[in-house]
């Protein structure tokens, strides 16, 4: 945090600096727009960063003259005198914080409510608070012009170009041992320094993500909604300045997404969403670019009412109705354009979007948006790769050599492996690499070049973040840290190359842009991350698995796969008849055996080996036929018996055992515990509560029970209702979740066994 | 006021060009292909540690090659990248005054796009042309962002 504080003075700082003139430009002239926007987005950008770096004072301030400034912008005030000079003591006073922040002196707040009332309308004298002297504290770190930075890379990359170029022309010819000695030298000193230059330049992205997690929840807290955050591709390295630059659009944009993006909890449920809102912020490298996506699984942007607020604020209806949907949607970007009726304290009133865009496209950049009505907001921030020193793979193609990015690159196998499928589908091609089925491109033919080899050729899988595909290329020929330079517009414009280099050989070679090669392949690739999650959840949710085995009397049976402990092979002679009851000699143990027919006189027969919490019972088949994912329709077993309930596995009726009542039955002083701790089971799904959990909680040594007996207390309230209150019942509540993952809500997934104990556990010994 | 100009000869006409665009003048060695590259791109070339891109400056002006393999070309700088255009043979540089287009030339198609006006060289008028209307991507870039 400190740096990020250290940063944001050293920018709050040059930014008064740069706006001091602007400042006095627009005393002298208020109805200047230009000077008022810049002042406007100076006090909006310490709003944001305030907010982040949790600084009250410098955010009360900032706030109120960006009201009062947003008020200027709609034309609701007229920037009077008094007007301007109560925002330029605002701005003065920022500054002084900032300084007395830097300087680690304390400032005292007094005047600061005068300012802001000086902000109110018609109040016509401004305060002036004599400010405090502050000494500036010595910088601890130099900031350096970006252009010199600039000059020393490109000067770098000359540099190992001409290296190369030495080196090419020493080769071959009879040279001087001392002066290969020399150039080696200078090699690995080069090699040294390009290092160090590119590390000057570059920094993780995770310099920018890792205030998120704090910041969405703080936000998210503010806002009473509750998000799920997942950051990916931290590690990805960005040119410093457009880190900088991308800074304040992330706040911005992650604000705006849980704000008026992400739907408040009931709206969501009502939407058949999870409560929780999902916020993706992830980075990745794309052929000349570094994407960076921030999606949300919340409402979309309306567009409708984009155009409604500008109808409103004056716009031609016509014009804005005519529009594509994709244009509605660039609407966003509209200066002083709200998306939200109500001005909120966290994101302000959507003037982030127009500053957003305009930051971006400052660096080259440019902003997408993908917004899904209902299903969530996708927003791409592309930034140009600067970094121009990259490790490729050389590979040939049509007698030519190009690079690829190894970055990109997940594996490169012959295509005569074994292991390689390669099928023809109508007129494109798949090939299928250990279990992974991937569209196949011929960079040859994608290029419309003539096939050079008509042999053996190798398959690049390439991974370009939506999803990977291979690339057939004739050979792979080398691997190659190479200086990449953007190539000429009309070279960029194919879409197939993210750049050029010149490699030792003194022949130019062309990077390839395998992002652009799947998008001309006309490759599509699902990124539906949200869709997928769906799926999955479906698949829990639809039952359980299972062990379907024949058992000794031949009904099909079936059994949690959660309580088998594994199958195993016993001789007939550990099986004996003692005490009252068959039991099972193994691992040097004496198990209860459960046979539903006669065992196995002699040989060898199975016994599933069952396990829960801490008892064991061995349960006799004939055979075990196959793991199935048992539906959610059960048909309950009317009386309690060793059936719970039966299924239908592949249209055929298949028992399911109880192993609740396996175990009471069958292990000794299972059956009766009591003066433990009462477990009253709550909610839907009793017979599965009975059925699964029961048998746990009293191998752990609860008296579980679905009624209380009048008079008797429970200890712990286990519920399966997932929103469900639990009024009537004075004792901590433990819920059970049908969902993997993990629990915001502090619920327990209800086959985490161990989880489901200590929860249990923890909240018996509170009641 | 007069200005320099360099002299050359492109599909058999002879052409001035400013020499403020003019870089320098080479020979192109091996022409490396951009494959699936539009707008008269040759391919690449090594020029020194730097990386030019190639224009095939008689297609680019819409005449036919008949043939010919220009080896020379003409280096010019356009929005921080260089471009080789390939010119069969080069003359000398030397000042001339700019005129306009004398009254009823009609030129068509690339010429007119890249036509600039006259000089007289020993009263043999010579056309002359501004090298950034050959280079192409100029306006499909400004399209592009256009869009």
């Amino acid at each position: 945090m400190d740096d990020l504080l250290q940063e944001f003075i050293a920018e709050t700082r040059e930014t008064l600096d740069a706006l001091s003139g602007e400042i006095v430009a627009w005393e002298a002239n208020p109805g200047d727009r230009a000077r008022l926007d810049a002042i406007f987005r100076f006090v909006h950008t310490v709003k944001g960063s305030c907010g982040f770096l949790d600084l009250p004072r410098l955010a009360r301030l900032s706030h109120a003259a960006e009201d009062v400034l947003a008020a200027v912008r709609s034309g609701e005030r007229a920037p009077d005198r008094a007007l301007v000079n109560a925002v330029l003591a605002i701005v003065d006073r920022i500054g002084e914080i900032v300084e007395a922040i830097d300087a680690g002196s304390p400032l005292d707040d007094s005047g600061e409510d005068l300012l802001v009332a000086a902000l109110e309308e018609g109040s016509d004298e401004v305060a002036q608070i004599n400010a405090a002297l502050v000494q500036r504290a010595p910088a601890r770190s130099v900031r350096l012009n970006v252009d010199l930075l600039d000059r020393m890379m490109s000067g770098m990359s000359d540099m190992v170009l001409a290296r190369n170029e030495l080196s090419r022309r020493l080769r071959g010819a009879d040279v001087d041992p001392q002066i290969e000695a020399a150039l080696e030298r200078m090699s690995a000193t080069v090699a040294d320094l390009r290092d160090t230059v590119t590390r000057t330049r570059m920094q993780k992205i995770d310099a920018l993500f890792s205030a998120l997690p704090r910041m969405v929840r703080d936000t998210a807290a503010g806002l009473g909604k509750s998000v799920t955050l997942q950051v990916d591709g931290a590690e990805v390295e960005l040119d410093r300045e457009m880190i900088e630059v991308l800074r304040d659009p992330l706040v911005h944009i992650v604000r705006n997404s849980i704000d008026h993006g992400i739907e408040p909890a009931a709206e969501r449920r009502a939407a058949g969403k999870r409560e929780n809102g999902r916020l993706t912020v992830s980075a990745r490298q794309s052929g000349n670019q570094i994407i960076v996506e921030i999606a949300d699984d919340g409402r979309g942007i309306d567009t409708e009412r984009l155009v409604r607020k500008l109808v409103d604020a004056g716009r031609d209806e016509r014009a804005l109705r005519a529009l594509s949907e994709r244009q509605k949607l660039a609407l966003v970007f509209e200066p002083g354009l709200s998306s939200k009726d109500e001005v909120s304290e966290v994101s302000g009133r959507g003037v982030g979007m127009d500053v957003v865009r305009a930051a971006i496209e400052q660096i080259g950049g440019r902003v997408e948006l993908d917004s899904v009505p209902g299903r969530g907001l996708r927003l791409q921030i592309h930034v140009p790769l600067t970094l121009s020193i990259i490790p490729t793979i050389v590979v040939a193609a049509g007698g030519q050599r190009f690079a690829v990015p190894r970055q990109a690159i997940e594996e490169i196998v012959s295509e005569r492996n074994e292991s390689i499928r390669i099928d023809h589908l109508g007129t494109a091609e798949v090939a299928t690499v250990r279990d992974r089925r991937l569209p196949l491109v011929t960079l040859t033919r994608q290029l419309g070049m003539d096939s050079i080899s008509f042999g053996e050729t190798m398959l690049a899988i390439v991974n370009v973040g939506e999803g990977s595909y291979a690339l057939r290329v004739e050979d792979v020929l080398d691997n190659e840290e190479l200086v990449i330079k953007p190539a000429a517009p009309a070279v960029m414009a194919t879409g197939l190359y993210a750049g050029q280099t010149l490699p030792d050989s003194g022949c130019p070679m062309l990077l390839l842009d395998c992002a652009g090669i799947a998008r001309d392949a006309g490759l599509h690739f699902t990124r539906e991350l949200i869709a997928e999650e769906i799926e999955e959840t479906a698949e829990v949710e639809s039952g359980i698995s299972a062990l379907v085995f024949i058992d000794l009397d031949g009904v099909r049976r079936a059994v949690p796969l959660a309580l088998l402990d594994r199958i195993e092979q016993v001789d007939a002679n550990a099986v004996r008849f003692a005490a009252g009851r068959l039991r099972l000699t193994i691992d040097g143990r004496i198990v209860p055996l459960v046979a539903r027919a006669e065992f196995a006189e002699s040989g060898t027969g199975s016994v599933l080996r069952l396990k829960d919490g801490e008892a064991e019972i061995a349960y006799a088949i004939a055979d075990a036929a196959d793991i199935v994912t048992l539906p959610l329709e059960l048909v309950h077993a009317d009386t309690p018996g060793p059936v719970a309930a039966v299924a239908l596995v592949d249209g055929e009726p298949v028992e399911l055992l109880d192993p609740h009542w396996l175990f009471a039955a069958h292990v000794a002083g299972g059956a009766e515990p009591d003066g433990g701790p009462v477990c009253l089971l709550s909610g839907g799904e009793q017979e599965w509560m009975r059925g699964f959990v029961k048998p746990i909680l009293e191998a752990a040594g609860y008296r579980v029970t679905d009624t209380l007996a009048p008079g008797e207390r429970a200890d712990v309230v286990l519920t399966n209702d997932e929103h469900g209150a639990m009024s009537d019942v004075a004792a901590p509540v433990v819920r059970l979740r049908s969902r993997r993952g993990e629990a915001v809500d502090g619920s327990v997934y209800r086959y985490d066994r161990d989880g489901l104990l200590s929860a249990i556990a923890s909240a018996a010994r509170k009641g | 006021m007069e200005q320099l100009f360099l002299i050359a000869h492109v599909a058999g006409r002879t052409v001035a060009i400013e020499a403020e665009q003019v870089e320098s003048v080479v020979d192109i060695g091996t022409i490396i292909e951009v494959p699936r590259a539009t707008g008269h791109i040759r391919g690449l070339a090594a020029l020194r540690s730097r990386v030019v891109t190639v224009i095939d400056t008689i297609a680019a002006l819409g005449m036919d090659r008949n043939g010919r393999e220009p080896g020379r070309a003409v280096i010019t700088r356009v929005d921080g990248h260089h471009y080789a255009l390939l010119v069969d043979t080069l003359d000398d540089v030397a000042p001339f005054e700019l005129q306009p287009m004398a009254q009823g030339i009609a030129l068509t198609g690339a010429w007119r796009a890249a036509g600039r006006g006259l000089v007289q060289r020993d009263g043999e008028p010579i056309l002359v042309i501004d090298l950034t209307a050959l280079v192409p991507g100029q306006n499909s870039a400004n399209l592009a962002h256009v869009a």
